[in-house]
C-alpha cells in the first residue's frame, strides 16, 4: 500500500461514470497527489490506533497490561483472555439479546412504517393529511425527552425487563414512514393500477407490486435500524435491570467493573462486542455505506 | 429536519422510478377505509409509546410525581420555579453547551477533511480507508468507552504513554476537573466523525464531474475548481451536517455517563443536561422534576434548531 496506489484526478477530462466503465487509468504521482496519499493514510492510522492498542491488550497475559514501562506487543500472546470471557457466559448471552431487540426493532419498523408509508403514499383516507404532519413533528421529540415518563408508563404496563419493553418504544421511528413514503412516491401509479384492474387488493399490491421495486431503501432502512438498535444506550439501560436481558451496550457499561482491573479481559470482552457490526460493515460495505447516508439524514 | 431533499444521492445508487401519470388523486374510487387498517399498526404505537410520554411527562412536571410512592398530587409550578433557581440545571446545561461548542468544528471540519482526502481514491485502497474512519461508528458505546478508559488509564494507558516519548508528564484525564469533559470530547470525536464523513463522501460523488472538466478546460487550477466549484456546492450539506451535528452534541449522555462511571466526574465538569435528567429520575426518583428539566431540554433544542435553520437560510438568500 504505497501512496502511489491512491489517484488523484489532476488531469482534465477524466471520465466519470461507474468503475467498470473507466478506463484503466495510468497515473504518475504529483507532489499534490503525494501529499494527500500520505496524509489520508496517516489518519487512517490515527483512527485505527486504538483498536490496535484494545487488540494487543487483549491479547496480553493479564500481569503484562500494567507492567512498566509500557509495551505494546504482548510478549507472550494468548488467548487467556477471550477464553476467560466466553467462559463467564453472559457476553455471549448480551450478544443474543442483541441479536433478538435488534431483529425486534428492525422488523417491527420496516413493516409498520412500510404500511404506514403505503397508506399516505397510494391511499386516501379521512384524515391522512393531518395525521402525516403529525408524524413528521414526531421527528423533532429527542426520545431522551420521554425517558423518565417513558419509564413510568412501562412500570405500569409491566413491561420493564422484558424484550418488547426494550424494543417497542425504538420503533417509534416517524423519519422511516418520510423516507419510504418519498421512495413510494415515485413509483408511477400505472403498475399499481393495473394489478389493481386484475383484482388486486392493496395488500397484494404493497406485497407484489411496491416492494419489489422498492428493495434498495428497504435495506437502507433496515440496515440504518438496526445499527442504531444495536448501540442504543439509554433506552435499554433504563429498561433492564436483570443482567440476563441486557444488550451489548448495557450489559458492557454496567458490568465493567465486574471485569474489575482486569484490562486484558475487558478489550477482550470490547473486542468481542464490536465484531459483529464489524464483520456486517466489511462483508456488505456498499449497502451499509448507503443506509447509512441515504436513512441518516434525519 | 428531513424536510430537506436529500442532496446526497449517490449516482450509482438505484433511481427511482419517475411517476409518469399525473400524481394527482382520482376519483372516490381510490378513497376507502383500507388506508386507515395500514397506518393502524404505527399510529398504536406512535400513541402510545410517544404521544403518551410527551402529555405525561407534561402532566407530571406539574405534580410531585415520584417512583417512591404510588399517588402522587399536582404542585402547580413549584418544579418549574425549583428548577429555573437550580443552580445544577445552569451548571448541568451549560456543561452541555460547552461540549456542543467542541466538538462541533472537530467533527464537520475532520469529517470533510476526511472525505476530500478520500472521494478520488481507488477502490481498493479507498475500502481501507472508508472501513479505517468509519468502523468506529459501528461500535456500541460500552465498547467504544472501555477502550478510551484504558487508553486514558494515567499509569499505564497509551495516551500517556505517547507523550512520555515526546516528554511530556502523564495528566490524569478522566480525573481531572479540566481534562474530563474534552477527554471525553476527544473520543467522541473518534468515534462519531464517520457518520459526518459519509454524509460528505456521498455529497462530493455526487457533484457532476462535468463541472470539473469544464472548468479545467476553461484553465481552471485544482485550487481555483476546489474554492468555485467543491465548496459553494457542498454549502447546503454543511449546512445539514452542522445541524445534524449540533442536535447529536447536545444530546450528550452516554459516553459521558460512562467515562465517568456515572458520577458526572469531578465537581460535575462532565454532567450533562441529559445527566441531570437521569439523576433527578432514577436517583432522586422525582418524575415530576426531571420531566420539568426534560421539557426545558426540549425547548432548548427547538431554540437551537429554529435559529440554526434561520441563519443558515438567511446566508443561503444572501449567496
Amino acid at each position: 500500500m504505497t501512496s502511489a496506489t491512491l489517484t488523484i484526478a489532476e488531469r482534465p477530462g477524466t471520465p466519470a461514470g461507474p468503475a467498470s466503465a473507466r478506463p484503466r487509468r495510468r497515473f504518475k504521482v504529483t507532489p499534490g497527489g503525494a501529499a494527500i496519499a500520505v496524509l489520508a493514510l496517516f489518519l487512517a492510522v490515527v483512527w485505527l490506533l486504538p483498536l490496535v492498542w484494545a487488540i494487543l491488550t487483549s491479547l496480553k497475559p493479564e500481569p503484562e497490561t500494567t507492567a512498566v514501562p509500557v509495551r505494546w506487543l504482548p510478549l507472550e500472546p494468548t488467548f487467556e483472555a477471550y477464553r476467560t470471557v466466553i467462559a463467564r457466559g453472559e457476553l455471549m448471552q448480551w450478544l443474543m439479546n442483541s441479536v433478538i431487540v435488534s431483529v425486534m426493532v428492525t422488523v417491527l419498523t420496516l413493516v409498520t412504517c412500510v404500511m404506514a408509508a403505503y397508506a399516505f403514499s397510494k391511499t386516501e383516507f379521512w384524515g391522512r393529511k393531518w395525521l402525516f404532519v403529525l408524524f413528521i413533528a414526531g421527528i423533532l421529540v429527542p426520545p431522551q425527552v420521554l425517558i423518565v415518563p417513558l419509564f413510568d408508563e412501562m412500570t405500569f404496563l409491566g413491561l420493564v425487563d422484558t424484550y418488547w419493553g426494550v424494543a417497542l418504544p425504538q420503533v417509534v421511528a416517524p423519519v422511516m414512514i418520510f423516507i419510504l413514503k418519498r421512495f413510494f412516491d415515485a413509483i408511477p401509479r400505472d403498475y399499481e393500477e393495473a394489478a389493481r384492474i386484475d383484482g388486486a387488493g392493496h395488500l397484494r399490491v404493497l406485497w407484489n407490486v411496491v416492494l419489489p421495486m422498492s428493495v434498495p431503501i428497504l435495506a437502507a432502512v433496515g440496515i440504518f435500524t438496526f445499527v442504531q438498535a444495536w448501540n442504543n444506550f439509554l433506552w435499554p439501560f433504563v429498561a433492564t435491570t436483570d443482567p440476563a436481558l441486557m444488550t451489548v451496550p448495557v450489559g458492557l457499561g454496567t458490568v465493567q467493573s465486574a471485569y474489575g482491573i482486569l484490562y486484558a479481559q475487558q478489550m477482550a470482552a470490547s473486542v468481542l462486542g464490536a465484531v459483529p457490526l464489524i464483520v456486517v460493515f466489511m462483508l456488505f460495505q456498499r449497502q451499509v455505506v448507503r443506509g447509512v447516508t441515504d436513512a441518516g439524514l434525519k | 429536519m428531513t424536510v430537506h431533499a436529500n442532496p446526497t444521492e449517490t449516482p450509482d445508487a438505484a433511481p427511482a422510478p419517475r411517476s409518469s401519470s399525473p400524481p394527482a388523486v382520482s376519483g372516490t374510487a381510490r378513497r376507502s377505509a383500507a388506508g386507515i387498517w395500514f397506518v393502524l399498526p404505527f399510529t398504536v404505537l406512535f400513541a402510545v409509546f410517544l404521544i403518551w410520554p410527551l402529555i405525561a411527562g407534561l402532566w407530571a412536571s406539574f405534580t410531585d410525581r415520584s417512583l417512591a410512592k404510588e399517588d402522587s398530587s399536582f404542585v402547580g409550578l413549584s418544579n418549574w420555579v425549583e428548577m429555573f433557581g437550580d443552580p445544577a440545571v445552569w451548571q448541568s446545561l451549560w456543561v452541555t453547551l460547552l461540549f456542543t461548542l467542541i466538538t462541533v468544528p472537530p467533527l464537520v471540519a475532520i469529517a470533510l477533511a476526511m472525505a476530500l482526502l478520500t472521494h478520488r481514491a481507488t477502490a481498493r485502497i479507498g475500502w481501507f480507508l472508508r472501513f479505517s474512519y468509519f468502523a468506529p461508528f459501528l461500535m456500541p458505546v460500552a465498547v467504544v468507552t472501555l477502550i478510551w478508559e484504558w487508553m486514558y488509564q494515567p499509569e499505564f494507558g497509551m495516551i500517556n504513554d505517547l507523550l512520555a516519548t515526546v516528554g511530556i508528564p502523564g495528566v490524569s484525564w478522566l480525573t481531572g476537573e479540566d481534562t474530563v469533559l474534552p477527554a471525553i470530547a476527544l473520543t467522541t470525536v473518534w468515534w462519531t466523525v464517520g457518520f459526518n464523513y459519509l454524509l460528505y463522501l456521498a455529497a462530493l460523488q455526487g457533484i457532476p464531474a462535468y463541472l470539473y472538466e469544464a472548468a479545467a478546460l476553461d484553465g481552471a487550477g485544482a485550487w481555483r475548481r476546489f474554492t468555485s466549484i467543491t465548496v459553494p456546492l457542498l454549502r447546503r450539506t454543511t449546512t445539514l451536517i452542522v445541524l445534524l451535528q449540533m442536535v447529536a452534541s447536545l444530546k450528550l449522555f452516554d459516553q459521558a455517563y460512562l467515562m465517568t462511571n456515572g458520577s458526572g466526574g469531578p465537581n460535575y465538569a462532565a454532567r450533562p443536561i441529559i445527566g441531570y435528567i437521569f439523576e433527578s429520575g432514577f436517583t432522586g426518583l422525582r418524575i415530576g422534576y426531571a420531566s420539568a428539566i426534560s421539557y426545558l431540554f426540549f425547548a432548548v433544542i427547538i431554540v437551537v434548531s429554529v435559529l440554526q435553520l434561520r441563519l443558515f437560510s438567511r446566508k443561503e438568500d444572501a449567496a
